[in-house]
């Protein structure tokens, strides 16, 4: 038998609703994903409104898309991108390509940063569309 | 269940052994698409450039500002914190080692054109300890902004003073930013890049563009028949300090 049971039994149960009150309190309330708006200028003119790989590629890699196109770019002197998807190419340019067609950074790149919460530091060198506006 | 020592450890092994090859599934899932070269690129084994002060005298100006306007260089009105890839100084100041007292008043108050040298033997990219900066195929000395840890080993390595430090955010001093182009940051180290983003596209760097009479030619120095080596096969040039051993590949008509 464990001596003082109905004290410690009473703190973990203190302990353990403290602890797990934010979770029982947010339960089936989660935040609404951002629903991006595909509405740019650029965008609109397009007849086939596709990205330059499939979207689920581009919404799990492009961190890791933009990271190796850096490397080409500047170590590699490779500046053209050929999809794999359709054999299109590209300017490989973050600030020229990217956000070119999807001017909206506000809607491309930060509804989902804040949403998950990530800041990453791209436009720190980077012109982002509403600087030169 | 029971579980005896060897069923444990043989159990730890397998799945170590999952652990350290998880992350190759990563790697393996990367980028699918292929890389290609611009199809208008200019390309070169050896980038270099001369500078002929005789036809460039009137130029100098010209060819700082449209430099500077491309790549979203700040002008900063303060010697120490000053940003620049491209500028003028006074000889004494770019070929000391051969400043005398009895100088021609005239040339020791010109304004001589200067810039990243794009050193054959680069001591800035021997001294970068996160490969920052590096030689590319084509031989110019290109920054990679992305990994300057600002640590400035290249800045008091380059004997040419070609390097310019970012000690604070350096838009509020860009006139017009060119939304072509990146600026920098707070923090990092930056330097002429011999145009390497205008070459990819088949345009000649900004500041031989705009030496309207033919004072900077550029081409490559491994070619025997390029522009370059056709003005050093039949003029006199100088390089700055050539005593250190950087082997400089901007050379002067003086």
């Amino acid at each position: 038998m464990m001596y003082n049971s109905r004290n410690i039994i009473i703190g973990l149960i203190i302990f353990v609703g403290i602890f797990t009150f934010p979770f029982v309190l947010g339960a089936g309330k989660a935040n609404e994903a951002p629903k991006l708006s595909l509405d740019t200028p650029k965008i609109n003119e397009l007849i086939k409104k596709e990205p330059i790989e499939t979207v689920e590629f581009m919404r799990n890699n492009h961190m890791q898309l933009l990271s190796d196109w850096k490397v080409a770019v500047v170590r590699d002197g490779n500046r053209v991108y050929v999809s794999q998807k359709d054999g299109q190419e590209y300017d490989m340019s973050l600030q020229n390509t990217c956000l070119d067609c999807h001017s909206n950074k506000e809607q491309f790149c930060d509804a989902c940063h804040t949403y998950a919460e990530v800041e990453p530091n791209c436009w720190d060198c980077h012109v982002a569309p509403e600087v030169i506006r | 269940m029971d579980i005896n020592r060897r069923k444990f450890l043989k159990a730890g092994g397998v799945l170590a052994l999952g652990l350290s090859i998880a992350p190759a599934k990563s790697v393996l899932a990367g980028v699918k698409g292929k890389y290609a070269p611009g199809p208008n690129a200019l390309t070169a084994k050896n980038w270099a450039m001369v500078v002929d002060m005789n036809k460039l005298e009137k130029d100098v100006e010209a060819c700082t500002m449209a430099c500077h306007k491309e790549h979203n260089v700040p002008n900063i009105d303060n010697k120490k914190e000053e940003v620049k890839w491209i500028w003028t100084d006074k000889y004494g100041h770019l070929f000391h080692d051969n400043k005398h007292d009895f100088m021609n008043k005239e040339m020791e108050h010109r304004h001589f054109l200067a810039l990243c040298n794009q050193c054959e033997n680069p001591v800035c990219v021997r001294v970068c300890p996160t490969k920052a900066t590096f030689k590319n195929k084509e031989g110019i000395i290109m920054m990679d902004y992305h990994r300057c840890i600002g640590c400035r080993y290249c800045m008091a390595g380059c004997p040419y003073g070609a390097r310019s430090f970012n000690f604070k955010d350096p838009r509020p001093y860009i006139e017009e930013i060119n939304p072509n182009y990146p600026t920098r940051t707070k923090g990092v180290v930056e330097k002429c890049n011999f145009c390497s983003e205008r070459l990819a596209k088949g345009l000649l760097p900004a500041c031989v563009e705009a030496s309207t009479n033919g004072g900077l030619v550029f081409g490559d120095l491994d070619d025997p028949n390029s522009e370059v080596r056709k003005v050093l096969d039949t003029q006199f040039t100088v390089q700055r300090k050539p005593s250190l051993g950087t082997k400089p590949k901007v050379f002067y008509i003086l």
